[in-house]
């Protein structure tokens, strides 16, 4: 397969997706020491036996605790306050406690679509899973607009093809098309555009629930 | 064919407890489940106290996949088919922790359009096909899913262009295209593309109990023991000849662990094509690799060394994508 078109045709092949989440992960550690980390989830034994050829596994963000009201707040303060602090865009809160709703992200690989794709559930502070309109009221006014205007992407009810529950799912299909606009004009930078394909991809998705990356983290691929 | 009961015991508690309805009826092997809802209704509507329904579907105590089609979730779920098929009927206490929720007839035909949409986008890579069909193409296409009309299902579902392979069989046997050799063997040449992508989904069963009868086969009892694998099959084609076994190696090549790419010898692959067979020898077993014991597709066990091609047009489901059952045998993973 002509691996060297990935960048540009935006999508990404299954090894490459390997790389580029250990990347977007430690860049996540390095920026965002205050939060919880990604980790990878090591799925090649699922089958019952040893996979020698895959690596099979997604990327896992768990017990992510989102405050509507502060992220507002955050919002109407301005998107880029620019000092040196990493919490500077604390849409995120890591507590135990609060009456925030907790968000679980897993970012898994579709060999159909050939792009990440994200999943996520919620639960309030009592552990009652939440309801797709619960978690669309609780997501930001602007990602909640966007998302009815959008065609790029919608929440969809689906099953985690690694955990055999329903989750629900930014879907995939229009993630490439979007993913190409990003890498525009770059594909000088294949090899390290492959690298860094998850932040460039999760700084659009994350922003369905105002999930914004530090600055720096972005400053970093540019 | 399945048989559909309505556990009464589990709508009036205690009260009816050996109080059963048993319906019979015909079910297509590529329908939805939620689908039989209008023709269940009428039996059952009698024993049903005032609310909101919401069908589902149980097999020996296995909530059933709507959204998996009828047939494969025969073929998965009866190691040795079963029938009548006895599904037990539910119209209340909707298992929304383990199935994806099912708003009726508009639920099931938005998960199959958009298994469709993967599968071109499989194909093509662009879903456009699909999004650009006009509504009442749309409306037409998924009419014929419904009812099992394939004519009309043909009609509609060609405009999308999903062609897949081409099948250097169907010119053979079809006589009007009976010419010199030399003619066929140019259909074969163009039939084989550069490189394509096949949808496949694959649902995957390890047993770590050896089982030589598939009616001692253990059963289901949780969806966690199920693998489900979607994956497309690549093609990188060259002329080729591309089989069955190719398509599963291609998808688990942990299944082959000493054949890396395709199939080197003539020998190799019988050796193989004879270890999947049903009755797999022993001394396989005590080998340590994983063995194929049973490989179905639209309830049909093909050899494996069927060109894959003609696997693809022929057996595939309406959503373009072919739908594997593997059972494997494989030695318990040393856990930890």
């Amino acid at each position: 397969m002509g691996s060297g078109k990935a960048t540009c045709d935006g999508s990404l092949s299954s090894s490459e997706f390997l790389i580029a989440a250990n990347a977007f992960a430690e860049k996540w550690k390095k920026f965002n020491s205050g939060f919880p980390e990604w980790s990878w989830i090591d799925s090649s034994d699922r089958l019952g036996f040893s996979a020698h050829k895959h690596n099979d596994g997604y990327l896992s963000l768990q017990n992510v605790v989102l405050q509507r009201d502060l992220k507002e707040k955050l919002d109407d303060e301005g998107s880029s306050n620019d000092h040196e602090e990493p919490l500077d865009n604390a849409t995120l809160v890591h507590s135990s406690d609060g009456d925030g709703y907790r968000y679980d992200f897993h970012v898994v690989y579709s060999s159909s679509y050939r792009v990440p794709v994200l999943y996520f559930r919620a639960h309030s502070s009592d552990g009652q899973p939440l309801s797709l309109e619960e978690i669309e009221k609780n997501l930001p006014t602007t990602s909640a607009n966007a998302l009815i205007e959008s065609k790029w992407t919608f929440i969809t009810q689906q099953e985690h093809p690694y955990l055999n529950r329903p989750w629900y799912t930014l879907h995939p299909c229009g993630t490439s098309e979007w993913m190409k606009l990003l890498f525009e004009g770059d594909d000088s930078t294949t090899k390290r555009g492959k690298e860094q394909y998850l932040i460039s991809w999760f700084s659009v998705a994350g922003q369905v629930f105002g999930l914004k990356l530090p600055f720096e983290m972005l400053k970093s691929i540019s | 064919m399945i048989g559909v009961e309505l556990l009464s015991k589990r709508l009036y508690m205690m009260l009816l407890s050996t109080d059963y309805v048993f319906v019979l009826i015909l079910a297509p092997r590529i329908g939805y489940l939620p689908l039989l809802s209008s023709q269940l209704k009428p039996f059952f509507c009698g024993a049903l106290p005032p609310g909101v329904d919401t069908i589902w579907f149980e097999y020996k105590g296995l909530p059933l996949k709507w959204y998996i089609p009828t047939g494969v979730l025969f073929d998965l779920l009866c190691a040795e088919p079963e029938r009548p098929w006895n599904l037990t009927v539910h119209f209340r206490g909707y298992p929304g922790n383990i199935l994806i929720p099912c708003d009726g007839e508009d639920s099931v035909k938005w998960s199959y359009i958009n298994s469709l949409k993967e599968a071109a986008y499989i194909i093509h890579g662009s879903s456009k096909n699909v999004m650009n069909m006009s509504h009442p193409d749309q409306v037409e296409l998924w009419r014929s899913v419904m009812n099992g009309k394939l004519e009309l299902y043909n009609r509609i579902s060609s405009k999308l262009k999903l062609g897949i392979l081409g099948d250097e069989f169907s010119a053979r046997s079809n006589p009007s295209s009976l010419k010199s050799q030399q003619s066929v063997n140019e259909t074969e040449a163009t039939a084989a593309p550069k490189a394509s992508r096949i949808p496949v989904r694959l649902y995957l069963w390890t047993i770590d109990d050896d089982f030589d009868d598939l009616e001692a086969a253990p059963n289901f009892d949780s969806w966690d023991q199920i693998s489900y694998i979607n994956r497309p099959v690549e093609i990188n084609g060259e002329g080729k000849y591309f089989t069955l076994l190719d398509a599963v190696k291609s998808i688990l090549p942990e299944l082959y662990p000493d054949s890396s790419n395709t199939i080197k010898a003539e020998i190799k692959k019988e050796e193989i094509t004879e270890e999947t067979t049903v009755e797999s020898v022993e001394t396989e077993s005590t080998s340590g690799h994983p063995v194929i014991k049973l490989l179905r597709i639209q309830g049909i066990k093909p050899k494996m060394d069927i060109p894959f091609s003609w696997v693809v047009n022929n057996l595939m489901n309406p959503d373009y994508f072919l739908h594997i059952c593997l059972y494997i045998k494989a030695p318990k993973p040393i856990s930890p």
